[in-house]
């Protein structure tokens, strides 16, 4: 067992101690959140949905996604074709199309949005679906990610993670390209 | 002898690709100077982000106990690996025990260090990168180029050849938006298949014991949440206080890595998935070492987002590979020769000494400096070519004769107007290979200020 060696020789190479500093509370643009988040989430590929619309969520699925075959959600105000319930192995999410889950921050600097296991049921749903929705209230938006991070527990359930678009790569030549290894496209419905 | 200068002129040799190569990059670095220009207090989140990894250093034994204790009460398992080949057995052993013969990767540059694809592809069991810059690299049976962008040294046209004989693409197909396609399909494959997920860690929670990784793909997540067994390695520089601090730490990283206010995804794991199980490998590999060293240690606070590299003029027309280390640019320049002096004592040199990376480091090391010291270690403890040790010698004997060294000029600027070319550009004379020498001007500035100064 390396542990107390290497602590021990840690104890030896170490500087003195110097504080750690404050952090302190930035200023927050005068902008509107909505319109603020919708502008740097679209800057990294998602699409944002303020809803002004009187369809109804079901609806609004439908027409965004008129091929989707496999329907997953946690919520029960969604209509789903999968029951998440039956589902014990995250295996047979493989041919989920579409995924739709609630979101409980949004960051209006960067379009961050923060679900943890709760939220998702399954950890793998909001990676392996082929395109995600997530559905966040206007009054869960913060500015930044110091406020986001005072307002979440990251250690409330076992994973929680930021989600700031559709998964993306550009290792090939510096070419953007959307739907890399996860969620093609990212659809937030702002309500 | 690693020979930088060396490689680095076989890799101009091509000036077209040099040409790509270096605009490919300072694309990177201007992205990074927008995405900085967003945040009024960028400065000063640097300047935080230096302060909270000061404190980090200066108290790692305590959080890493501390970040222990957390883990295990989460209920995740802790492995202590004094080096690459401890790290590499432990990671094995848990593999071995669940009888695991297939295992996915994220990106990690601490396994890379650690050799461990090579380790456990010996032992039988199959690794795949999931990045797909790594991937590429990977079936290309290359090491990455830049921490950031493995495969930013490739041209779409090759990566074509190489799916194409590799995934069975379409002959002749390059086109970045086909090839990342057949990658997913290809990957998607191999995450259903994997036992077990091996991923790098970006952030280490003392406060909570748990690790925060960074993908903009998605390939890690995917990878740990199918596999029923997840293994996050992490240096001990890694440690963070608290959550709160990843407010800071968030912010600076996508930003400078990749001029993104964020990366798409900043996962944190905590605890294991139901009936799954959860390992964090502590590894100090070097880097106690590191620590001991004072003037060196800061280059410890590294959150590896590759800015220095985008911004080098060095790298950027040399290549990651010329640096022969997994870590390249003007970071893994200072990190090396703490690693091994005599093997990369031409690393620091692979400098001018502009600070353009001390300039853009997110958390303030002050990398150009270390250099410059490094430079110093490495003539002190004899480990300068040659060529360059006598002319420093000679160099300094000269100056240590002021009426030597006045009259050594007079001749020296004379013979400079009149000797023909072909005599000055000779072989002794490196720094001529590739550029005019200055004019020689008709008097040294001693003798202008003399006739001047009292008039």
């Amino acid at each position: 067992m390396s542990k107390q060696k290497m602590l021990q020789r840690i104890r030896q190479a170490k500087p003195e101690v110097t504080p750690l500093p404050e952090i302190p509370g930035f200023a927050v643009p005068a902008e509107v959140l909505p319109i603020l988040f919708k502008e740097n989430s679209e800057k990294l590929g998602s699409r944002v949905l303020l809803t002004a619309s009187k369809l109804n969520l079901k609806e609004q699925v439908l027409q965004l996604f008129p091929d989707a075959k496999k329907i997953a959600s946690p919520l029960s105000e969604v209509d789903t074709t999968v029951d998440l319930g039956d589902i014990s192995d995250p295996h047979e999410l493989a041919d989920i199309d579409v995924a739709i889950i609630r979101g409980q921050i949004g960051v209006a600097e960067n379009g961050a949005i923060w679900v943890d296991e709760q939220d998702m049921q399954h950890r793998v749903l909001p990676f392996i679906t082929q395109h995600l929705v997530i559905l966040l209230s206007q009054d869960k938006l913060v500015y930044n990610m110091h406020q986001a991070y005072a307002k979440t527990q990251v250690d409330q359930t076992g994973f929680g993670v930021f989600i700031a678009g559709p998964s993306k790569t550009a290792d090939i030549e510096q070419s953007l390209v959307i739907g890399a290894q996860g969620p093609r496209s990212l659809t937030v419905i702002l309500d | 002898m690693n020979q930088h200068a060396q490689k680095a002129a076989a890799f101009i040799r091509n000036a077209e690709r040099t040409r790509w190569h270096d605009d490919a990059l300072w694309m990177v670095r201007s992205k990074r100077d927008t995405a900085t220009h967003d945040i009024p207090e960028w400065e000063q989140l640097r300047e935080l982000g230096s302060l909270v990894k000061n404190n980090v250093l200066s108290k790692l034994d305590e959080y890493l106990d501390e970040f222990e204790a957390n883990a295990q009460k989460n209920g995740v398992q802790v492995h202590w690996a004094a080096d690459a080949e401890e790290h590499n057995r432990i990671v094995h052993d848990i593999l071995a025990k669940k009888k695991i013969a297939r295992i996915v990767k994220s990106k990690s540059m601490l396994t890379e260090e650690c050799h461990l694809n090579e380790y456990l592809i010996e032992k039988g069991i199959e690794v795949i990168d999931t990045d797909l810059g790594e991937r590429i690299i990977q079936l290309k049976e290359e090491a990455p180029s830049h921490i950031v962008m493995p495969a930013i040294h490739l041209k779409k046209e090759e990566i074509g050849a190489l799916f194409h004989e590799k995934l069975h693409t379409e002959k002749g197909a390059s086109d970045p938006q086909y090839l990342t396609e057949s990658a997913r399909q290809h990957l998607r494959e191999k995450f259903l298949q994997a036992q077990a997920a091996v991923t790098g860690v970006n952030f280490g929670i003392a406060e909570t014991g748990g690790v925060v990784v960074c993908t903009n793909e998605g390939n890690a997540d995917m990878g740990v949440h199918l596999s029923p067994v997840q293994i996050h390695c992490m240096g001990i520089e890694k440690i963070i206080p608290k959550a709160e601090h990843l407010g800071i730490f968030t912010r600076l990283l996508g930003r400078s890595a990749t001029g993104q206010p964020i990366t798409i995804y900043t996962s944190h794991h905590h605890r294991p998935k139901p009936g799954g199980e959860m390992h964090i490998v502590i590894v100090d590999n070097g880097r106690t070492d590191q620590l001991g060293r004072k003037d060196f240690r800061n280059s410890l606070k590294c959150i590896r987002c590759g800015a220095c590299m985008n911004t080098c003029p060095i790298y950027r027309r040399s290549g990651g590979h010329s640096y022969g280390y997994t870590v390249p640019g003007p970071i893994g320049s200072i990190l090396t020769p703490g690693k091994d002096l005599k093997k990369y004592s031409d690393l620091p040199f692979a400098s001018t000494l502009c600070g353009s990376c001390s300039d853009v480091c997110p958390v303030k090391i002050d990398i150009h400096a270390q250099l410059y010291k490094w430079r110093q270690v490495i003539a002190e403890e004899g480990h300068l070519p040659a060529g360059k040790k006598k002319s420093m010698q000679m160099t300094s004997w000269l100056f240590a004769r002021p009426k030597l060294y006045r009259m050594a000029g007079k001749w020296g600027r004379r013979m400079l107007r009149l000797l023909p070319k072909g005599l000055i550009y000779n072989r002794f004379n490196t720094w001529g290979r590739d550029r005019d020498l200055p004019e020689a001007p008709k008097e040294s500035f001693q003798e202008w200020y003399q006739k001047n100064r009292r008039s």
